[in-house]
């Protein structure tokens, strides 16, 4: 990891002092390029600023003063609208995180679950608190809201990886290897990397890991146990039977095929539902 | 025809395949094939077959898709786009995140079917950030569709031409509000936005726009392969089709459950093997935490659109999120009500400051440290942020607490002498609770 070195005014320098961090340096010519690129990739450049921020605190270990002035300047934006973003989104951080970034979901269900104990746990074992980093500088803890997971409840999430099903325990041996820098694998996912490694992916540079870990956990296969054991399928389709020569002789047909239906019940659908539900 | 069984893996159906994320996997099973019968058919037929099908809006509000589409005025000069909202977030919602980490390639099939019949050339999938393993799967799969030509110009030789980009949020659950999630994907702050006028109109760029979530655009495929009449042989005369129902929390076998609209709770923990052992149903959400709660008096209530909705409740996004009688609603509702609050963009008063007050009021009750009148005070703090809200999810705050003080109001009215942690002790509730002799 590089240390970040330079000046720089505003709220941000605050926060960036105030750990011990030294100011920041400017950014490189690769990844001033790189925030070109982004912005390139959109029919207007300034739909890039979020995966530019994050390619900013994949190049510098956070938000810097310097990396804002140069999503501004790259999208032609004052600092401060570029601050005015950086500042909305709890995943852009201020202030350097570990290596490892544990979040612990303590949103309701997870915390009921076992999330309340485990960051509390987690906490007094590593002996720093919410949005706290270790001083050697490996982890950093926060309690993170519902992470879309909660069949694996109680979860913990590692640099946005799942680790899923924790206990107290399980917790405390996972920040302890990822601290002595054993090789850590998410339940559901690949070896875990270094949390500016995730940013970089967010930021749309893949690392080409795509292919690590499996399909689904198990719980994702949970109802699809259930139909398999039991012999359940969606009824067949004249597509399925056309595919699937065995299976051609079915006289019940689940559906009619679809050009039949194209002309059916297209009037009175048209626009009788008032729009604006969703 | 034969009777539909109780579950019907359509969706998850290639979860449990050797790599199914890749391309490989997914064309194995005639993946992709549908673009050939699409192309074959104007885009105003491809709209036509998804109203036909009954296809409604999975991420909670359950607009019918088909006519969201034909929204977008084809007459409007501006370039259209299609917008996926990938920002799963919702409390208890976790069917998008498997169904992309298991299988990328339906939802990019579905785009391009989708951005197809709304004439888009630039689509985009907006996906939280936080998730970075499915982030991984959707730029493989992107990457692999651009490869073998069912993305970028001239696609299967059809002449028509389609860029997708895998977009990273950054962590804010505002941005599920479409409008809201515009101006984050337009690089601003994710704040919701006064309709009209409505995205159809002008949405990203202000330019016509669809946004749709994953499990519905992910649903078009196999309704250009198999047929709108096929799709609507499934679920209820107004709830049409298939869905995923995710069971979390107290239950023997939690996960996901593939199943036509219309099961009941009962049914869906009787696969799931039941409330977890020696334990019985508290209460439960059907759609999340911005859908009120229900109880033990819901079960046999059919799960789709109509029914949740009559039983007081909503669909929104089948997170059944289920509670058994060792927790504490008061606890769960503040916890719920500590997400809203930390979650309110600021942008409308009410959601603000009314967060803030239920917040205050609950920690007291939840402490044991409740005042006379606090009762009224939650609901009277609910009943000028619900409606008077910019967006829905200074609705969705209210919804906890005034469901939960309906059906457990002693519960409230307990928490002026004693903590929550007092009458149902924590550790009882947790997962490992058995394994630790709790």
């Amino acid at each position: 990891m590089t240390e970040v070195t330079g000046a720089g005014t505003g709220p941000l320098d605050a926060a960036a002092t105030s750990d011990g961090t030294a100011l920041d340096a400017s950014l490189d010519a690769t990844t001033l390029g790189e925030l070109r690129q982004i912005a390139a990739r959109y029919p207007q450049g300034r739909s890039g600023l979020l995966p530019m921020l994050h390619l900013v605190q994949s190049a510098q270990g956070r938000i810097t003063p310097a990396g804002i002035e140069a999503c501004a300047d790259v999208l032609g934006l004052s600092p401060a609208e570029v601050s005015g973003v950086a500042t909305f989104y709890t995943m852009y951080k201020r202030r350097s995180v570990g290596d490892y970034h544990v979040g612990v979901c303590t949103n309701t269900l997870c915390a009921v679950m076992g999330g309340d104990e485990i960051f509390a746990t987690l906490q007094d074992h590593l002996g720093i608190g919410n949005d706290e980093t270790t001083d050697d500088g490996r982890i950093s803890l926060e309690h993170v809201e519902c992470n879309a997971a909660c069949d694996y409840a109680p979860v913990v999430m590692v640099n946005w990886e799942f680790v899923d099903d924790q206990t107290p325990e399980s917790a405390v041996r996972l920040v302890d290897d990822l601290r002595s820098g054993a090789e850590v694998h998410s339940t559901r996912g690949p070896r875990i990397c270094t949390w500016r490694e995730a940013e970089r992916v967010l930021a749309g540079f893949p690392d080409d890991r795509a292919d690590e870990g499996p399909g689904a956990g198990t719980a994702s296969l949970a109802g699809l146990r259930v139909a398999r054991e039991r012999g359940w399928e969606a009824p067949r389709s004249d597509t399925d039977a056309r595919r699937t020569d065995e299976h051609a002789d079915s006289s019940e047909q689940a559906a009619v095929a679809a050009d039949e239906q194209a002309d059916t019940g297209r009037a009175e659908t048209e626009t009788k539902i008032e729009e604006g539900k969703e | 025809m034969t009777a539909i069984p109780p579950l019907t893996p359509v969706l998850t159906d290639n979860w449990d395949d050797e790599r199914s994320w890749t391309l490989a996997s997914y064309e194995a099973r005639g993946g992709y094939d549908a673009l050939d019968t699409a192309f074959a058919m104007t885009p105003d037929e491809v709209i036509t077959a998804v109203k036909d099908a009954g296809l409604r809006g999975r991420g909670g509000a359950g607009f019918p898709t088909g006519m969201k589409w034909g929204f977008i005025p084809q007459d409007n000069p501006n370039p259209k786009y299609l917008v996926v909202n990938a920002d799963e977030s919702e409390p208890g919602t976790c069917k998008d995140v498997p169904l992309m980490m298991a299988s990328p390639h339906t939802l990019v099939e579905g785009v391009i079917l989708a951005a197809y019949a709304i004439r888009a050339h630039h689509a985009f999938i907006y996906v939280r950030g936080e998730v970075l393993h499915v982030v991984r799967r959707l730029q493989r799969a992107v990457q692999e569709a651009y490869l073998a030509g069912h993305l970028g110009v001239d696609i299967h030789g059809s002449g028509y031409d389609l860029d997708l980009v895998v977009h990273a949020g950054a962590g804010a659950y505002i941005c599920g509000e479409e409008t809201a999630l515009l101006d984050s994907l337009e690089g601003r702050r994710g704040q919701p936005r006064l309709r009209p006028p409505f995205p159809a109109v002008a949405g990203l760029y202000a330019s016509p726009t669809v946004i749709n979530n994953v499990e519905s655009i992910a649903s078009v495929p196999a309704i250009i392969r198999n047929g709108a009449a096929w799709f609507a042989s499934l679920g209820t005369e107004k709830s049409k089709g298939f869905v995923i129902y995710s069971l979390s929390g107290h239950v023997t076998r939690p996960g996901q459950y593939e199943a036509p609209l219309g099961i009941t709770l009962r049914q869906l923990l009787e696969l799931a093997g039941g409330v977890r052992a020696g334990h019985r149903l508290k209460f439960w959400t059907p759609g999340g935490s911005s859908t009120p709660i229900l109880t033990d008096e819901h079960l046999d209530v059919p799960l789709d659109y109509e029914s949740v909705g009559a039983a007081g409740s909503m669909l929104g996004t089948r997170a059944l999120q289920i509670f058994d009688e060792t927790v504490s609603v008061v606890r769960c509702v503040l916890r719920w009500t500590e997400f809203y609050k930390h979650e309110s963009c600021g942008k409308c008063t009410p959601c603000r400051e009314g967060t803030w007050w239920l917040v205050q009021t609950l920690a007291r009750i939840d402490a044991g440290e409740g005042q006379p009148g606090d009762v009224e005070k939650l609901l009277d703090l609910c009943d000028n942020i619900l409606g008077r809200s910019f967006c829905a999810l200074g609705d969705g705050a209210t919804s906890p607490i005034t469901s939960a003080i309906k059906y457990f109001g002693e519960e409230f009215e307990a928490g002026m002498h004693t903590p929550s942690r007092e009458l149902f002790p924590p550790a009882a509730s947790t997962a490992y609770a058995q394994e630790v002799g709790v």
